[in-house]
């Protein structure tokens, strides 16, 4: 609540409209590249190209606002607000798949195997399927062995054993993550400092360690499509596994775009004040978030996986 | 700030303006109700008769898959976020939106969205046919190709939905006047508040199941496939995680809204206002712990079934807490039947008969009779028409005057509440017989003993649907002439919108009342 006398509403603007435009293209060329459409690429390409060029101008001219001190400290708070609770969805979204994970290992694997009441189902339906977690064999191939349409991986991701910990890549992934978000901390207390170099080089070493996650996370997925037979499609491991890290390694992308983004601002044009540096302090509170996803994922993918 | 809207189109497309938007999203969501509305004529006179007449069987199943999203996605959720956009900053305060440009994406995203999803209606292979619920493995193996169109329509609207969310949040939040406490806010903003907080939890949940749908139709995964070690039981998991919050996130706003209607006619305060805050919470609250009440059949662990039949009856009680402050409201009150009141006064009591039956099948042994059957549609129909609609219905009549400055005719706006009552009546009581005599739902054809009261069912439809065809008219001519409105509108309303002239101008407070 506030008594600040002018709010900024923003005149008439054709940003949403393309933008809406554009977002539209790029499921549309989506869905019928899915489908087999040979457009779809193409709607998929210049909808996403549009869909990008909007949002460049969108933010530009949200910093411009900024810049020429529009903003007055209650529109900022509305920033902030927005910005909360776009991760408190992203939150959401990750638990559907948590819980997804969670379902299956507890219930639905059981079940399978011949469990309780509703193990009905495996004398039934899937006589022979064995309940383990990683499931390495598939109820399919309990059943119909080498015709199986659907097999389990040949290695899993699981955390083996003690010794190994230092040769563990995810081990290693967790180590990068964790202190990129002390490194990002880092690059925030030296701005509320006004030590701009301090700033720039802890936002560059967290960029860095980002992207080295991402090259570590791309190693890991080669093993596992090269060597491991571990796919998107053996079974409900590989899915949970795939899915879920996936859709972190996605936005830890989307993190590392942000901070790269923060980065080049303050680097070439000297972005952001001890005060205000709104943009820069969402993209760190999304990296930190990313962070902790992962810390959910370390625990119940990789070591109780 | 003190000029007007721009001249011409771009007024529309470009606007930043609270009410301009709120109005695009009523319109917008009158259109969907009308298509809406069009497929339910199609399956109510398929089903005027036994046999099959009028349309194929495949065809049918389009029709009540695509009415069921046409109506909650297209109809209710954006009419709420249009009285929000109009309401809520008049009703705080505020000058506008807290993001008004982000306001205006939401909105645009809709056209796009639903012309994508009725598109797949001339699509080979047919428009989605597996219901509103869309079932693995029924939506994923077995379903039609523009299942992907489908799925990508759901994740647009998803985004739509949490921007708007995101959006009244941070309004409520931040742009209150100054003197305006959360304890002083009208209710419909604090039905919008929890509103807006349930769907930013549920409508990634919904984003992330159609997601599993889409990795596993067109990329062999194995979320929905016990082949694979999945399960099609996730699905429903998944989905009414989503789906019963989502089923509050169109009744709450509307609770919000009659709560607002009924003191102006019973000339007296809203009855238990803070009682009616926290009954508010915790039906959000016990929302996300109830989603397997749509399950009870689908083979749950005895133990499970006993903590969502608990869990879900206790939700009666938080709603029997509201039902009672408006009855309170009314009581000994100088009431007065104008038509928003007429809606509010039978919203009370017939939103109290679909609770009823929704408690009849929380009974989960109960529940293993009724389920998919009539009975179960007559439930979420008494919920969601007197419910949802009405409110919405009465909030375009109470409000109306204040968006154009014109007096709506009453003598229409009556014609048209006892059409609508009588038919909503005549198409939905039927259904609770029928569904308890063991007639399931979604079919083209059905057993002789069953004519009867489906006939006078499908008679009803046409003349609810007769009804909205009044309302539209009535809300042309008024926008369009009509007696000049009073800023007050009604006698001695309560809340800070009154105190604007009408028509409310393009601009209002762009300096912050004082709110004592
Ligand atoms: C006292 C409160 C309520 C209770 C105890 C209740 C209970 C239930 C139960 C147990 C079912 C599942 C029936 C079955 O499929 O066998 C159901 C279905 C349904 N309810 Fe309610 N309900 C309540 C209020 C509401 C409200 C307020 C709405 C919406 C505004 C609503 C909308 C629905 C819908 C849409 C379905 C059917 C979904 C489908 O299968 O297509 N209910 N309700
Ligand atoms: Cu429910």
């Amino acid at each position: 609540m506030s008594s600040e006398g002018s709010y900024y509403v923003p005149e008439q603007s054709k940003l949403p409209i393309v933008a809406s435009l554009g977002l539209f293209l790029t499921v549309f060329g989506a869905a019928n590249w899915l489908n087999g459409d040979s457009k779809g690429p193409t709607i998929l390409f210049c909808g996403g190209l549009l869909f990008a060029f909007v949002l460049w101008q969108w933010f530009s001219a949200v910093i411009t606002e900024n810049i020429n001190g529009m903003n007055s400290p209650q529109l900022k708070r509305s920033y902030v607000w927005g910005m909360g609770w776009f991760i408190f969805s992203e939150v959401m979204f990750f638990a559907a798949f948590f819980g997804a994970l969670f379902y299956v290992r507890t219930f639905a694997i059981p079940w399978l195997g011949g469990e309780g009441d509703k193990g009905i189902t495996n004398e039934i339906l899937w006589n022979g399927f064995q309940s383990e977690w990683p499931v390495m064999t598939t109820p399919d191939m309990a059943v119909n062995g080498d015709a199986a349409k659907v097999s389990g991986p040949g290695q899993s991701m699981s955390f083996a054993n003690v010794d190994s910990l230092w040769s563990w890549l995810p081990f290693w992934n967790t180590v990068v993550l964790m202190t990129s978000s002390v490194t990002v901390h880092f690059a925030h207390t030296a701005l509320k400092n006004d030590n701009r170099k301090g700033f720039n080089l802890w936002l560059g070493l967290t960029v860095a360690l980002g992207i080295f996650f991402l090259i570590l996370q791309a190693e890991e997925y080669y093993e596992a499509y090269a060597h491991m037979g571990l796919t998107l499609d053996s079974g409900i491991y590989g899915t949970t596994f795939f899915m879920l890290t996936g859709f972190h390694g996605a936005h830890v992308t989307l993190g590392t775009f942000m901070l790269l983004v923060m980065f080049l601002r303050s680097l070439l044009k000297g972005h952001f004040k001890h005060d205000d540096c709104f943009g820069f302090e969402s993209a760190s509170w999304y990296w930190h978030f990313v962070d902790v996803v992962w810390v959910g994922l370390f625990i119940f993918v990789y070591i109780l996986g | 700030m003190a000029h007007g809207p721009a001249k011409g189109i771009t007024r529309w497309l470009f606007t930043t303006n609270h009410k301009d938007i709120g109005t695009m999203y009523l319109w917008f969501s009158f259109a969907m109700f009308l298509l809406g509305g069009v497929f339910a004529l199609v399956i109510r006179a398929e089903l005027f008769e036994p046999g099959l007449q009028l349309v194929e069987p495949a065809f049918f199943n389009q029709m009540t898959t695509m009415h069921g999203l046409v109506m909650v996605f297209g109809a209710v959720m954006p009419a709420f976020v249009g009285l929000a956009n109009w309401m809520i900053p008049m009703m705080i305060g505020a000058p506008d939106m807290a993001l008004p440009r982000m306001n205006n994406w939401s909105f645009w995203i809709l056209p796009f969205a639903f012309a994508m999803l009725a598109s797949t209606l001339l699509m080979e292979g047919g428009a989605p046919n597996f219901g509103w619920t869309f079932y693995a493995p029924l939506s994923t193996t077995y379903a039609p190709p523009s299942v992907t169109f489908f799925i990508f329509a759901i994740h647009i609207m998803g985004a739509s939905s949490i921007m708007g969310a995101i959006n009244i949040i941070a309004t409520i939040l931040n742009m209150r006047a100054p003197g305006m406490t959360l304890m002083k806010m009208p209710l419909f903003v604090w039905t919008w508040l929890i509103t807006a907080y349930l769907l930013i939890a549920v409508m990634p949940v919904l984003a992330g199941v159609v997601t599993m749908m889409l990795m596993d139709i067109h990329f062999n995964t194995s979320f929905f496939d016990a082949a694979g070690g999945g399960d099609p039981v996730l699905f429903q998991h998944v989905f009414w995680f989503f789906g019963h919050p989502e089923v509050y996130i169109m009744i709450l706003p509307a609770f919000g809204v009659v709560s607002q209607i009924i003191p102006t006619f019973a000339r007296k305060p809203l009855f238990g206002y803070a009682s009616m805050v926290y009954a508010t919470s915790s039906i959000a609250f016990l929302s996300f712990i109830v989603w397997a009440h749509h399950m009870f059949t689908v083979g749950m662990p005895v133990a499970g079934e006993l903590f969502f039949m608990y869990a879900t009856m206790l939700i009666a009680v938080p709603t029997g807490v509201k039902v009672f402050n408006w009855i309170t409201t009314m009581f000994r009150g100088s009431m007065t039947f104008e038509t928003p009141m007429l809606f509010s006064v039978a919203f009370v009591i017939l939103f109290t008969i679909g609770g009823f039956s929704g408690l009849m099948l929380a009974i989960a042994p109960a529940d293993f009779q009724y389920h998919d059957t009539y009975f179960v549609v007559a439930h979420f129909h008494y919920v969601l028409v007197p419910g949802a609609i009405f409110s919405i219905t009465a909030a375009v009549y109470y409000w109306l005057p204040k968006w154009c400055g014109n007096m709506y005719n009453e003598t229409m706006g009556k014609t048209h509440f006892w059409m609508a009552f009588l038919g909503l009546n005549l198409t939905f009581f039927p259904m609770h017989f029928v569904g308890l005599a063991g007639m399931p739902r979604r079919i083209p054809d059905y057993a002789l003993q069953f004519a009867d009261f489906n006939m006078i069912a499908s008679m009803g439809a046409f003349l609810f649907g007769a009804a909205q065809i009044l309302f539209l008219f009535n809300v042309i001519a008024t926008i369009r002439g009509g007696k000049k409105a009073t800023d007050e509108v009604w006698e001695n309303p309560e809340g800070l919108e009154w105190t604007v002239p009408s028509p409310a101008p393009y601009h209002t407070f762009s300096v912050p009342p004082e709110v004592k």
